[in-house]
């Protein structure tokens, strides 16, 4: 990325770089020109990152003290959180820290969604993000079975028959997914295996989804490219460093709230209550972060239809970079899109409350009138409004809105230039 | 546009205060005044006492304990009875164990080492004698209902002639607080059931928060030593941002200034 190659000082450097060039990648991690103008919202990428080594490094010590069994682990949580030395924070931090990785993952997604980072170049950055999101709903899931209380239990029995939707085939897949004909000691057993690989299968695309972003370079609040390096970008250490321990350090105390004041606080009171099979909870609910995709299957009447709604809802944010049409990227620069996306805000919020209530009534209307909506953004306004949209004229570099406040309409750049 | 935002906005959110309203028809709990609450809470010593004096009088003739060792009753954090008195509590029970160097099972005394006794040998056992209703282990209880200590305080002061109209099963007890109003526990407490050893009156009011109390100590036995590293980790984390954050004005006042 930088303009002149790195050649280290010391022989025994040059000797090491040539044959393994990590030195280089070492300055080019530290020179990489960013954006000067990245508000707090860019923050989050440290964040997810801190938060993915938090969850291995804490999910590595429980794992030596669980016992995957459906006769004994409940009884390993309670041992871990009783006899282990400091094994009430380890777990407190995992828990809690699952609900932290979902809350600056969301932030993270929805920032790309306002200032249109998503966009060309970065589809591919994105792509590799919403498989990431998924691969953590997978382990999240996963991972709140392994205690086998009740809500784990029947958590993973509602979302295992989903798959019995799949006509003709569903049942065999379903008895196939358990590895019994109930969700038993075998499921538990599995899942505890998929809870430990995913992390890694994480990590291995946070390398890539980095990767991705250092071709084209960090996305800006105003949304247009930047040149680097140039007096609009300041090279990642010290500048972004220091500001992303310090947005780290602000989550961290959040965090830390939660983890020693309401360790139970996000999660639900049945799970304290050992899984049994011929007990039903009042109400099956699955963790907050899932919520609003919960409310999507729910509020399809066919099991099916419903399945295939609350898949096409995920998956269709990886079709968004070609769903928006629009080549302005920053929503500071498009007044209706604004709008929309704080519509958007609000109906996934809603997606969530409903998610956590009976689906029934006036709860049910309004799920699928959200719903409708959700699927209405993306495939019906958005691909519009790129059409449809007056935009503000852009400013002609980062520079400018920083020195005299945006948009300047004496410097209009025409859209076109954009590409 | 904006009108349209503001309008749809304004009928989301009129909606969702409808539902809350809604689902806000269920009966407040009791409230008292628990000492572990709060970032400095700690457990009431005497309170935590008490409260065991009640569980092993009371509530274990039906309810296991199966995840608290007696050891714990000495720990700091808990109970703290003393070592001796925490072996002679453990002593008064006794434990299957073996097999011995015969081969055969034996019965001793428990020791510090062992976990609560439990009344009933299994489930099984403690279902057939209860009428079918299987009486939770209280390890975890305070955490496994939610309203945690508040629900339980609530449910063992709730007990009340059911209202007209309603007619209950044999051996099932009308509650106020109870989810679905029918309990199959008979009303525990009455005044004065327990004599308390360091004087206490034992009116229904103070066992049912002691032995709550203690319920609580039994599902969270750290939770003091929580609090005080809680305490710790976030003044040391507020400092360390403060002077990151001191830094950082440093470090992007060089660029600032070059603009």
């Amino acid at each position: 990325m930088s303009d002149h190659e790195y050649v280290p000082s010391s022989k025994f450097g040059k000797w090491f770089n040539d044959r393994l060039p990590l030195l280089t990648l070492a300055s080019h991690l530290t020179d990489y020109p960013t954006p000067k103008n990245l508000n707090y919202w860019w923050t989050f990428g440290g964040i997810l990152t801190f938060c993915l080594i938090t969850q291995i490094v804490t999910g590595l010590t429980l794992a030596m003290h669980y016992i995957a069994h459906a006769d004994l682990a409940f009884e390993s949580v309670e041992h871990i959180m009783r006899d282990v030395n400091y094994g009430w924070l380890i777990r407190y931090i995992h828990a809690n820290g699952a609900s932290m990785f979902f809350l600056a993952v969301y932030i993270h997604i929805f920032r790309s969604l306002f200032y249109g980072s998503y966009k060309s170049p970065r589809e591919i950055i994105w792509i590799i993000g919403i498989i990431i999101y998924l691969l953590m709903m997978a382990a999240a899931f996963m991972g709140y079975v392994l205690p086998w209380g009740q809500m784990s239990f029947w958590g993973a029995t509602v979302i295992t028959n989903l798959f019995s939707a799949i006509p003709l085939v569903g049942e065999g897949i379903v008895n196939w997914l358990w590895g019994g004909y109930s969700v038993d000691n075998p499921t538990l057993t599995r899942f505890f295996t998929l809870h430990y690989l995913i992390p890694f299968l994480i990590l291995g695309l946070v390398v890539l989804h980095i990767w991705a972003l250092h071709i084209p370079g960090n996305n800006n609040p105003v949304g247009i490219d930047v040149k680097k390096p140039s007096k609009d970008t300041v090279p990642f250490h010290p500048y972004i460093v220091i500001k992303d321990a310090f947005a780290l350090l602000m989550f961290t105390i959040v965090f830390a709230f939660f983890v020693f004041y309401s360790p139970n606080i996000l999660g639900h009171a049945d799970n304290y209550i050992e899984a049994n099979p011929m007990v039903t909870p009042a109400h099956i609910v699955p963790e907050w972060y899932l919520l609003p995709f919960y409310a999507i299957l729910r509020s399809v009447p066919d099991k099916l239809m419903g399945v295939v709604a609350m898949l096409s809802a995920i998956l269709i944010l990886a079709a968004l970079p070609w769903l928006d049409t629009s080549k302005i990227r920053s929503a500071v620069f498009r007044p209706l899109y604004k709008q929309f996306y704080w519509i958007l805000v609000v109906d996934v919020l809603v997606l969530g409350y409903v998610g956590a209530m009976p689906a029934e009534g006036l709860y049910l209307l309004i799920a699928r009138v959200a719903t409708a909506y959700y699927f209405i953004h993306f495939l019906i306004i958005l691909p519009v409004l790129g059409f449809k949209e007056k935009t503000i004229p852009l400013p002609l570099s980062i520079t400018e809105p920083v020195l005299g406040g945006f948009p300047m309409a004496s410097a209009v750049k025409k859209k076109e230039s954009l590409n | 546009m904006k009108h349209t935002f503001k309008i749809i906005n304004l009928i989301i959110f009129l909606l969702v205060g409808n539902l809350q309203v809604n689902a806000a028809e269920k009966i407040d709990l009791l409230k008292t005044d628990w000492t572990f609450k709060g970032v400095f809470g700690k457990f009431d010593r005497g309170s935590l006492q008490r409260g065991y004096q009640v569980y092993t009088e009371v509530c274990a003739s039906c309810h296991s304990m199966k995840y608290v060792s007696y050891r714990n009753l000495f720990e700091p954090g808990g109970p703290e009875f003393t070592e001796d008195q925490a072996k002679a509590i453990a002593a008064g029970f006794e434990v299957t164990d073996g097999p011995n160097s015969d081969g055969e099972m034996f019965v001793r005394p428990a020791k510090l080492s062992d976990k609560f006794v439990m009344p009933f040998a299994n489930v099984k056992a403690a279902q057939a004698a209860n009428g079918g209703a299987y009486p939770p282990d209280m390890s975890v209880l305070a955490k496994a209902r939610s309203g945690g200590v508040d629900y339980i305080y609530s449910v063992l002061l709730g007990y009340e002639d059911p209202p007209s109209g309603v007619t209950l099963e044999d051996g099932v007890y009308y509650n106020k607080y109870m989810y679905g109003n029918n309990i199959k526990m008979s009303e525990p407490l009455s005044d004065g059931l327990v004599e308390y050893s360091d004087g206490t009156a034992a009116s229904k009011e103070q066992m049912a928060k002691d032995v709550t109390t203690f319920l609580m100590w039994a599902a969270e036995p750290h939770l003091e030593s929580r609090h005080k590293m809680g305490f710790k980790a976030i003044l040391y984390l507020i400092i360390l941002t403060i002077l990151v954050y001191f830094s950082m004005k440093k470090i992007w006042s060089r660029i600032e200034s070059e603009v």
